[in-house]
């Protein structure tokens, strides 16, 4: 290991890469990451959906936003967070990174579906439409192209190592269209309107619907973290079995009378 | 140095080289990817008649007239706005909610006769301020904001307004 000669810092990092390390530690990160995030989500929910204000000119249609809009941060978050995983996997070769990375992917589908979903939702009653090719849902349409695609090619390969190394290959290529996904809505002139939170200027929500939407946003970040901190743990572990199941049969190969 | 540097260094070097050819092809097809164009655009450059493609702008304030069509049907006449050009947009069929006087709209149709935009498609598109209907009562009642005249003014001035402790 090079972790002697890298920086301090770095070094943490790659402390946690370390498979059996990494079981211990998330056993016990886990069951209070759950809690964290059931109870933020519990809060965000009741603030969000009954006792923050309507818009005053979407009425209660905004409320799909609490929802809609975490689901989007996550989809890119997450993206971002699968980048870093294929560029440790690619010039570490951390065996930790293509496991989470492998099993993070279904999970960023799915919030990247739930953001078009709730999307179409909101898109129907406000815009008039269920759906347009503008250049902001065409991209973030493309982001679930790539998840799906991520998730499929990295368990298309009889061996798990290059299936991994594919993968990381096309999460780092998909990395092209996150600022795409960002900047549509001042690059180009889109249906879909400009970031209201995340701009220079102070966020364009009254704090009666801000603030809710910060605390749903924590609460599925959390709920994110837990589900993938769990599927990884899964993954580690059938890893393992597989090992096993492996190292037994070869036992039973060697075995005097199997001989050929 | 060592082969995770080099591995590192070749990676950037892929980074790099994928980022300036999305660049270049994105800034390539610049006209392409707009998903509407504003009345100046249609002024400057007129798309040969016949051709369908989106106007985008503003309803502008006191335009919008409701009449009944020759078949019966409701019509509505109304311009869309970019602050510079206008052009008169006629359209009969179901309008979303958002459609006001002052509000983003984008129409799909056609340039018909007497420079008039036949709509076949009218969508709202609204912009990325959200506030209590207070708030907005408020803002409307200072006189910081006429709804019908477009944006509401930069969000600093009202996202922390609390209209009720002011005894209206």
């Amino acid at each position: 290991m090079s972790s002697t000669t890298a920086p301090r810092g770095m070094a943490r990092l790659h402390m946690l890469a370390n498979p059996g390390r990494f079981m211990r530690i998330s056993g016990v990160v886990l069951p209070w990451l759950t809690a964290a995030a059931l109870a933020t989500l519990a809060i965000g929910m009741v603030w969000g959906l009954w006792l923050s204000p309507p818009d005053w000119q979407q009425g209660e249609t905004v409320r799909i936003m609490y929802v809609h809009v975490p689901m989007a941060w996550l989809a890119m978050g997450a993206y971002t967070g699968l980048v870093a995983l294929a560029v440790s996997s690619l010039v570490w070769r951390h065996p930790l990174a293509d496991v989470a990375a492998r099993e993070i992917s279904p999970i960023g589908a799915m919030v990247t579906a739930m953001c078009l979903a709730t999307g179409s939702l909101w898109g129907r009653p406000m815009w008039g439409t269920w759906w347009v090719w503008d250049a902001r849902l065409t991209s973030v349409l493309v982001l679930f192209f790539l998840w799906v695609g991520h998730a499929a090619l990295t368990r298309a390969f009889d061996d798990p190592d290059r299936g991994a190394r594919m993968g990381a290959i096309l999460a780092l290529i998909g990395a092209v269209n996150i600022p795409i996904v960002k900047f549509s809505v001042d690059w180009w002139n889109t249906l879909h309107q400009p970031a209201s939170v995340t701009r220079l200027d102070s966020p364009g929500l009254h704090v009666d619907i801000l603030y809710p939407l910060l605390v749903n946003a924590l609460g599925f970040t959390l709920a994110f973290m837990a589900l993938a901190l769990a599927a990884t743990r899964a993954g580690l572990m059938e890893r393992r079995v597989r090992a096993l199941q492996l190292a037994a049969a070869r036992k039973v190969d060697v075995a005097p009378g199997a001989t050929p | 140095m060592t082969r995770k540097r080099r591995r590192l260094y070749i990676l950037l070097l892929c980074a790099i080289g994928l980022g300036t050819a999305t660049a270049l092809t994105l800034t390539a097809f610049q006209d392409n990817l707009v998903f509407f164009r504003s009345p100046s655009d249609i002024i400057a450059e007129a798309p040969p008649p016949g051709r369908n493609f989106r106007l985008g702008g503003l309803v502008e304030q006191g335009s919008v007239q409701r009449l009944t069509g020759q078949d019966g049907r409701p019509q509505i006449t109304f311009r869309v706005t970019d602050g510079n050009n206008a052009i008169p947009v006629q359209f009969s069929g179901v309008l979303p909610d958002l459609f006001r006087e002052g509000q983003g709209v984008v129409t799909l149709g056609q340039m018909g006769p007497g420079n008039i935009f036949m709509a076949r498609e009218v969508l709202a598109r609204h912009d990325e301020n959200y506030m209590p209907p207070e708030v907005a009562d408020a803002l409307r009642r200072s006189g910081h904001w006429n709804p019908a005249s477009g944006d509401p003014p930069p969000a600093g001035q009202w996202n922390t307004l609390e209209p009720r402790r002011q005894g209206s």
